[in-house]
């Protein structure tokens, strides 16, 4: 474990090396949970993303970093989190409707997989995902798990207009879009579920270190489950 | 009672100090890009640092009251008007019911903080007030403001000043913020930096350039950050590298080598190299950048950085007691 200062007013702890989504990623979440757990002072938020948790400082206070340092390092040291793992993790399951015209890029993601667009849907659809973290935009989950042969490099030049809901290839993480925005990963579907409401507690569907299913509907069960 | 939005402006939302906790679900901190700015003019109306006010984008904005309120303002070299009087920056002034306050197009920099006693009152959307103009959601509608918006406020603490004992300042009061703090424009700014944890991840020139060249702010800027085309800034090896958290005032660059310093709505997470990040103190100094104007970095250890940082936060501390021996 390693901690850096980000900036003057926050640290980035490295917890693990490299990542992988398992055993990596139950041990960030496992030290984000103890540096809650802890309420270190002067720490006012976290922000854990694959291999690292970005530590947030109240730059009124301006904690000495030795201090800080000292004290994630003991937070880390102690027990008293329970480890995150697969066992405990909630699996959401995300219904998604492949045809066509929700599907704009199938066809180049066939084209680089030399995989017929049906058996990308089944590969896709078959796989648990993890999601490893959560940003870009409110709500956006970055998911591993995608099977290698589905990788797609994500678009020279990204769309300006992504509709809310487009599941999507960004190389070899599969993603979805929380809300219409711009982006350059491959869009092979949409799912009427949304993912980012600031009426609802939490505000985001996914966190990270959730599982995730993608399950296939036709276009009427998309257009019955979005009334 | 309200605000009444006679002309918005070019932009013009409403911001208080943003949106803490929910980073995790990839929700930027936003608020007002020039934080300090709108600590220093809520103390001058006697608010809370946190209330409600107005982030001005190049001016053009136009509103009154319907009841009697106190403003004050830091920011660019903007000129504010009361009817017809001036308002300068950082001291604090009357607003009759019906009055129009004028906001004209800035001489130097491009936003001010606005703020009106009492705050002013929209929903709270996570935590904050401040509007997320990418997400939609809160402040006013989600939204900036436009023409003809009424904006309700929250009703003050009955003030007195201690030399105009009936709350009439007829001209601006005689005290205020600092000159430092209340108009923040500079036409060669230099920011000051510290090291970012990528920073041996870029060759020696790329790391001498930073710190010797002139960067010029291109017209692709908003309130996520700020770009910069200036030399390129190589990287010693190529390669994708994770996601890891980023904060206002983290200087990232992207595979062409042009900087991108991130500001207030920047997205929590990026995986560009970060080179360098400016320092807390300099922050309001970034939030007045505006496309063609020049930048340059000076390098300080963190040491001092943090240094600045405690000293600005214990001025800051002994200026609220200051405005409080004059607002009753």
């Amino acid at each position: 474990m390693r901690i850096e200062p980000l900036g003057d007013s926050a640290l980035l702890v490295r917890v693990v090396e490299s990542f992988d989504a398992e055993e990596s990623l139950d041990a960030v979440l496992r030290a984000s949970r103890q540096l809650e757990l802890a309420k270190i002072p002067g720490v006012i938020e976290l922000a854990p993303a694959y291999t690292t948790i970005g530590v947030f400082l109240d730059s009124a206070r301006c904690p000495p970093f030795d201090e800080l340092r000292t004290g994630i390092g003991r937070a880390l040291e102690c027990d008293s989190a329970p480890a995150a793992s697969h066992a405990t993790a909630p699996t959401i399951e995300v219904p998604v409707c492949y045809e066509s015209e929700f599907a704009p890029d199938l066809d180049e993601v066939a084209r680089h997989t030399e995989l017929s667009p049906e058996e990308i849907i089944r590969r896709h659809s078959a796989e648990s995902y993890r999601v490893s973290c959560v940003g870009f935009t409110p709500g956006f989950p970055y998911l591993s798990g995608l099977p290698p042969e589905l990788a797609t490099p994500r678009r020279a030049s990204p769309r300006k207009e992504i509709p809310a809901g487009a599941v999507a290839i960004g190389g070899t993480q599969t993603g979805i879009y929380p809300r219409r925005s711009p982006g350059g990963w491959n869009i092979i579907g949409r799912t009427p579920l949304r993912l980012f409401d600031v009426d609802r507690n939490p505000p985001a569907l996914f966190r990270a270190g959730d599982r995730v299913r993608f399950r296939r509907i036709s276009r009427l069960d998309f257009d019955a489950f979005a009334k | 009672m309200n605000a009444l939005i006679r002309s918005a402006g070019f932009l013009t939302s409403v911001q208080d100090l943003g949106r803490i906790g929910y980073r995790q679900a990839g929700v930027s901190l936003g608020g007002a890009l020039d934080a300090h700015a709108l600590r220093v003019a809520n103390a001058l109306v006697g608010n809370e640092d946190n209330a409600g006010g107005l982030e001005v984008t190049l001016g053009k904005l136009r509103f009154s009251f319907e009841d009697d309120r106190l403003i004050a303002w830091c920011g660019g070299e903007f000129s504010v008007r009361i009817a017809d009087e001036n308002l300068p920056a950082g001291h604090a002034a009357l607003v009759a019911k019906d009055d129009e306050v004028t906001i004209t197009a800035p001489n130097a920099g491009g936003r001010a903080w606005l703020a009106i006693s009492g705050g002013i009152d929209v929903p709270i959307v996570l935590g904050s007030r401040s509007t997320d103009l990418r997400g939609n959601f809160g402040g006013h509608e989600g939204r900036a403001l436009r023409d003809g918006d009424v904006l309700s406020l929250l009703e003050e603490g009955r003030f007195e000043t201690a030399d105009q004992p009936n709350r009439r300042f007829q001209t601006a009061a005689s005290w205020g913020a600092s000159a430092t703090w209340a108009t923040i424009a500079h036409e060669n700014a230099v920011l000051r930096i510290v090291r970012g944890t990528d920073w041996e991840r870029f060759t020696s020139e790329a790391q001498r350039s930073l710190v010797t060249s002139a960067f010029t702010v291109t017209t692709d800027s908003d309130r996520m950050g700020a770009r910069l085309d200036g030399p390129e800034l190589k990287r010693v090896e190529s390669g994708d590298l994770l996601s890891e958290a980023v904060a206002p005032g983290t200087l990232q660059i992207p595979p062409n080598g042009q900087p991108i310093l991130l500001l207030g709505d920047c997205q929590t997470i990026g995986g560009y190299p970060k080179i360098a990040h400016v320092i807390t103190v300099d922050l309001p100094t970034a939030a007045q950048l505006w496309p063609g104007d020049t930048v340059r970095f000076h390098e300080v250890s963190l040491a001092e950085a943090q240094a600045l940082l405690r000293e600005r936060e214990k001025d800051f501390a002994l200026f609220r007691a200051g405005v409080a021996l004059h607002l009753r």
